[in-house]
């Protein structure tokens, strides 16, 4: 497997003075999804997030949420994905986001040796709190895969700094308070959130929720380190828009993101 | 004035009760959890707190609610049985202990809006009507199916000046209700709070909701002594997320007296549940191997959840109380027995715990045992549905 380890990755994008662009979709979510993960790494991606789909997934939007809805009644499973996943070749790394429900099953050992044995080098599980991370921590670190950890609006700056602590690979500044979804315009919070954890961390920091568009892609990197964009693609997934059009979407905002973020 | 529960003992600081609880929520919803767990410590160690929680159930929700001794079932079933008559507190069910608690509290943090999620519709009509009483703006999140089974749960919300928001997602019920209502919490977390209705999800809810409820064990802990001159050998209650079984095991925990919960059997998390992770807690969830939930199903909506409260994990697996099961057929015998033979029509919620003790009469429970019952809610809301499933049984013309 000859994919980059997530945050040496991501740090090195970042100190060659790029911005980081990290799309997401979810596992299953069309026959072809594999073909849509190819086509996002050549269409810019520095890493791509893949959602295990979980039938209550609380930080999730009605986009996603259909998502994950479609990719179970297609029989999706964390480990026909994870398989899938593994067939592939690719030249940036992977991160797979899901609810910590389907880990806790699968065993915390089981689970991150899984993911290392793929070629997973990062795991995002929004529902797994700072305070119950120990266990999935240990497991993640002996495997070598980096848990992401989220930072919200609401957090404070003495929590903000124990996040930073423990995450690893990125920090994923929630952009927004509220779920994962399209929004009209970025929240006055992106440059709050951004500007308060910034002084705390030398990881590269990625803001997520509600980032939609080119041009919001390219607000979001003036001021953090990247974006993640998930509904507005899962959105043009789950009307047709196939790898072609994926591609297309995602090199605009790589377009948008070098030339004014 | 009330004490801390302290029979049933406070969770951990992390919200464990053994190994189950804990606070697994995305981090937007931190701080919120943190705030409220803070608030609600304060308000609960506080005798003016107290003060005026009790006032307004004594004044506005009708407490202290009666304990019935059933004179003609007893006969028959040759044990002797109580209710603890929560059908009689406004609203008609014991949800109103936990709503008015969450209310002043709500007003306490300075919030002005309750958001609260419902199945049968019980918890949010009492929500409404905390709500109203003291001027909150509230919101119900409600599946689309439940809203459709229980049409006119769905007006009296609105009568009471709620808002009620229909969920589409998932199996648009309960479930999906909860984790609809979770997401909006994370969206409005400034001036809202979340009005959980059961001693289920994040910490500090599945103990400050036990902590609101366990005035209702402690009424019944002295009612019964007075009547029986003893506490009672089995206590007896419904369990979907368990508020009212908290309630009225706290009273008895201390005690010698066998605790009972009866779940749905399409619902019966501990029967047939195993440990993960839901809705922020850690506690026994029906799941199939890969971890994906799946949905419970039983005539009862309030009844129609695939977890369980964890503190009820934990009374399970310390062997302190005992989960068995009822099923649909006994639940209707048991709510048509009751009806005609003491003239109480529970609702299909506690006609579970009835139909248990209407099968172990002479079995588990012995001849001559005293028995008390937490009759948690009144039948109104079930009348048209036991109708027409008797109808369709050719049991009703």
């Amino acid at each position: 497997m000859s994919r980059p380890h997530l945050e040496t990755h991501l740090r090195t994008q970042v100190a060659n003075g790029k911005k980081l662009l990290v799309p997401y979709l979810m596992a299953g979510q069309s026959d072809d999804w594999l073909d849509v993960v190819q086509a996002l790494a050549e269409a810019g991606a520095d890493a791509i997030e893949i959602g295990l789909p979980f039938s209550d997934p609380i930080m999730d939007g009605p986009v996603i949420q259909e998502a994950a809805v479609v990719a179970l009644e297609r029989g999706t499973t964390p480990e026909s994905a994870l398989s899938e996943l593994g067939s592939i070749e690719l030249e940036i790394p992977l991160v797979v986001m899901t609810y910590y429900n389907l880990i806790f099953r699968a065993g915390h050992d089981r689970f991150a040796g899984r993911l290392a044995e793929v070629g997973v080098s990062g795991c995002i599980l929004p529902d797994l709190s700072l305070e119950e991370m120990d266990d999935w921590g240990r497991a993640a670190e002996c495997a070598g895969v980096d848990t992401v950890l989220l930072v919200a609006p609401s957090t404070s700056i003495e929590r903000a700094q124990m996040i930073c602590d423990r995450s690893r690979g990125f920090l994923y500044a929630v952009g927004r308070m509220g779920v994962t979804g399209e929004r009209a315009e970025i929240s006055h919070q992106v440059a709050e959130v951004v500007e308060k954890v910034k002084p705390l961390t030398t990881l590269p920091v990625c803001v997520g929720v509600g980032v939609s568009n080119p041009a919001q892609a390219a607000q979001v990197t003036s001021l953090a380190d990247g974006a993640v964009v998930g509904s507005a693609l899962v959105r043009r997934l789950l009307e047709g828009s196939g790898p072609e059009g994926a591609a297309e979407f995602i090199s605009s905002l790589r377009q948008a993101i070098d030339t004014h973020g | 004035m009330t004490a801390p529960t302290e029979s049933m003992g406070s969770p951990s600081s992390e919200g464990w009760f053994g190994d189950f609880g804990g606070r697994f929520v995305p981090e937007p919803l931190m701080p919120a959890c943190l705030e409220l767990e803070a608030a609600f410590t304060e308000a609960w160690a506080d005798p003016a707190f107290h003060q005026e929680f009790e006032s307004v159930l004594s004044s506005f929700g009708g407490r202290p609610t009666p304990v019935t001794e059933c004179h003609r079932l007893s006969e028959e079933l040759g044990i002797r049985l109580l209710l603890k008559r929560e059908d009689l507190a406004h609203t008609g069910s014991h949800k109103i202990n936990n709503v008015i608690g969450q209310a002043l509290l709500t007003k306490r943090m300075g919030k002005t809006k309750m958001i609260a999620e419902t199945g049968a519709g019980q918890h949010g009509v009492a929500s409404a009507t905390a709500a109203a009483l003291l001027g909150l703006e509230c919101t119900v999140y409600m599946g689309e199916v439940d809203t459709k089974r229980q049409a006119l749960n769905v007006f009296r919300m609105e009568l009471l000046g709620a808002k009620v928001h229909p969920v589409t997602s998932g199996s648009k019920t309960l479930k999906d209700a909860v984790g609809e209502a979770m997401r909006t919490w994370v969206a409005e977390v400034d001036d809202t709070h979340y009005c959980l209705g059961s001693v289920m999800g994040p910490h500090p809810f599945p103990w400050m909701v036990r902590e609101f409820q366990s005035i209702l064990g402690r009424e019944a802990r002295g009612q019964s002594e007075k009547i029986l001159g003893d506490v009672p050998d089995f206590v007896v209650a419904c369990v979907g997320g368990g508020s009212n079984a908290a309630g009225i095991f706290s009273g008895f925990a201390n005690s010698r007296s066998q605790l009972i919960g009866v779940e749905a059997l399409g619902g019966a998390a501990i029967a047939s549940g195993v440990p993960g992770v839901l809705h922020g807690m850690m506690s026994q969830l029906l799941q199939d191997e890969e971890g994906q939930i799946n949905e419970a199903h039983s005539i009862s909506a309030g009844l129609d959840y695939p977890g369980i409260g964890p503190e009820h994990a934990h009374l399970a697996a310390t062997g302190r109380a005992t989960y068995s099961t009822a099923g649909d057929d006994e639940v209707l015998d048991a709510l048509q027995r009751l009806s005609q033979m003491e003239g109480i029509i529970p609702a299909l919620e506690p006609a579970h715990a009835l139909a248990w003790i209407l099968k172990e009469a002479g079995r588990a429970i012995p001849t001559g045992s005293t028995v008390l019952l937490n009759m948690s809610g009144r039948g109104d809301k079930d009348v048209a549905q036991v109708r027409e499933i008797l109808q369709a049984k050719g049991l009703y013309q």
